[in-house]
């Protein structure tokens, strides 16, 4: 399935878009769609850090399995206030 | 009694949400935007939010507060967009029957804002920008936001 990924702040800049298309089996979960996105964007975060994602505006822990149409958005670290 | 704006924050409206007679107590956080960042001048700063969702987590968080420490009216108002040095990105009305609830809740309120509101800041300066708890030393690795951390 092919699955359109928002970006915000930091991770936004650094792909210099602010949505990409992702392809990920069915079946995918969170961890494998980071993957993708790694594999495709390589410098937007460092291999040790985790990249943090909201699905269907909440944040989803990377065993989460991903359906067609689902809202999914990666999170930099935030710094409201 | 929650709003994301890139209006100008009004500390006196936001405050007059909580207001009731029963009430003995209000107290009003104002985060404002500072002008220096390691000896570094700030000139402005930018603020991004993932809106939906955004939104959703500052009511989240209110409803927590509201039911953890017994009260009703909590006001949350956050500015976006670009703010100038000086000016108020904040603002957090909580209104009690008495004063420590009130205290409590405000201080509780904002540090959950910053753990967990989909709202980015930049900073910018003479010779470049900065995204606050980004960029520094890059982040630390998984310290924020699994799902069970964040289901308070």
């Amino acid at each position: 399935m092919e699955l359109n990924v928002r970006l915000f702040a930091l991770y936004r800049e650094r792909a210099g878009r602010n949505i990409v298309s992702v392809a990920v089996p069915d079946g995918a979960t969170v961890a494998d769609l980071t993957d993708e996105v790694r594999r495709q964007f390589p410098n937007l975060a460092p291999p040790e850090v985790k990249i943090v994602v909201a699905v269907n505006t909440d944040y989803a822990d990377s065993d989460v399995v991903l359906q067609p149409g689902d809202d999914v958005c990666l999170i930099p670290p935030v710094s409201g206030g | 009694m929650i709003e994301l704006t890139e209006d100008t924050l009004d500390p006196e409206k936001v405050t007059a949400k909580v207001r009731r007679d029963t009430n003995g107590a209000v107290v009003t956080f104002l985060g404002t935007t500072r002008d220096n960042f390691e000896g570094k001048t700030v000139l402005t700063l930018e603020y991004e939010a993932f809106d939906e969702m955004a939104v959703k987590k500052l009511e989240e968080v209110r409803q927590e507060l509201m039911a953890e420490f017994g009260l009703d009216q909590i006001a949350i108002s956050h500015r976006i967009g670009t703010v100038g040095i000086g000016e108020i990105s904040l603002i957090i009305a909580v209104g009690s029957p008495h004063r420590k609830e009130a205290f409590y809740a405000c201080h509780a309120a904002v540090d959950r804002i910053k753990e967990v509101v989909p709202i980015w800041k930049k900073e910018v300066y003479q010779d470049g920008s900065r995204w606050v708890a980004c960029e520094d030393h890059e982040f630390s690795p998984a310290e924020q936001y699994s799902s069970e951390t964040h289901t308070h």
